[in-house]
């Protein structure tokens, strides 16, 4: 018989006997004009990594300002961080890359850290759309200013390049842009995320020592270092092609 | 033998979500072109290594997009359900 096994509260009895844990939980409701929203887990892991830079920044200023001969490997550390972040932005925007540098290190390490806070047990904060299109919200934004300030009425023109006809599909393209940027960095850390719900809930006890370690430094470090490079490097890209005016 | 419309919903929601991540061929496919030519990049020029590397990777992370909305159309219909309710 398919009915009973099949139908969704099966399904739904299925996942919570195998333990797989990767949804968001509503954890405190709060009375929004009429609506019901609630504080999820998101908003606690966003709130812990918030944190834990601000301690981090409060830690690496009170090391960096210290006056001594032979600076501590946090002061260190923080230096080679900084500067590799500054060579990261001048390389791809160019002399005038010093006004992003505020914007695209502070995005750099939030979403780094986020990234990453799978590892420490948290729910990567990430891995929920609301944050990403966010991050991809604002830059939608830096990257219109920019092509705003810095083309004029090019910005206007441009979206009916080569004729008039184009103009939806322009439009489109513009608006695919932070779809596609918060897309990107979501389905990839919610992907590592899923992975390692199914692994820890699926695998038998004895596979569980030693083995996810592995699986850990590829979902959580690599993939999640790599998704905030890019994210990063992006955010660079469209907001330099729309800086470059014409000036022919 | 009776088959009940939430069955048969779930059903085809998972057949829908397995079809949706073929998606991850395209991908899979453009990565391997990439990684492909970067090795061979770094075989002509050893020194430009780092370069390569990252070029390399921002083009494989922007080729990654089109699986991802493979998997995020595929995770949608295994755990939100949007036609079951």
């Amino acid at each position: 018989m398919i009915s009973g096994v099949a139908t969704g509260t099966g399904l739904i009895h299925m996942e919570e006997e195998a333990n797989i844990d990767f949804f968001i939980h509503e954890l405190y409701p709060i009375d929004f004009f009429g609506h019901t929203v609630y504080i999820t887990t998101t908003h606690v892991c966003t709130l812990i990594v918030f944190v834990t830079i601000i301690l981090l920044a409060i830690a690496a200023r009170k090391s960096v300002l210290k006056k001594t001969d032979n600076p501590s490997l946090f002061a260190t550390g923080t230096e080679l961080v900084i500067n590799t972040l500054l060579n990261f932005v001048d390389s791809s925007m160019g002399k005038s890359g010093k006004k992003y540098i505020n914007y695209v290190g502070t995005l750099f390490i939030f979403v780094f850290l986020s990234n990453i806070s799978g590892l420490f047990g948290l729910r990567p904060p990430t891995a929920d759309y609301g944050t990403t299109l966010c991050i991809a919200l604002i830059t939608f934004v830096m990257i219109q200013y920019a092509a705003v300030r810095y083309q004029k009425w090019g910005a206007v023109k441009g979206l009916f390049e080569p004729i008039f006809l184009f103009f939806p599909i322009n439009v489109i393209s513009e608006i695919a842009t932070p779809v596609s940027l918060s897309l990107r960095l979501y389905g990839n850390i919610l992907a590592g995320t899923v992975m390692m719900a199914l692994y820890y809930g699926l695998i038998p006890i004895f596979f569980k020592f030693g083995i996810p370690s592995a699986l850990h430094v590829y979902f959580d470090l690599f993939s999640g270092a790599i998704q905030a490079y890019v994210f990063c490097m992006l955010t660079m890209v469209f907001v330099a092609d729309k800086r470059n005016v014409d000036t022919a | 033998m009776k088959i009940e419309i939430e069955g048969l919903i779930g059903a085809c929601s998972a057949i829908g979500a397995g079809l949706a991540v073929i998606a991850g061929i395209g991908p899979g496919i453009g990565q391997g072109i990439a990684a492909g030519y970067g090795a061979s990049a770094v075989g002509r020029n050893p020194g430009a290594k780092g370069d390569i590397m990252s070029t390399m990777l921002l083009g494989q992370a922007v080729a990654e997009t089109t699986g991802l909305y493979g998997l995020v159309v595929a995770l949608l219909l295994m755990f939100l359900k949007p036609f079951g309710k």
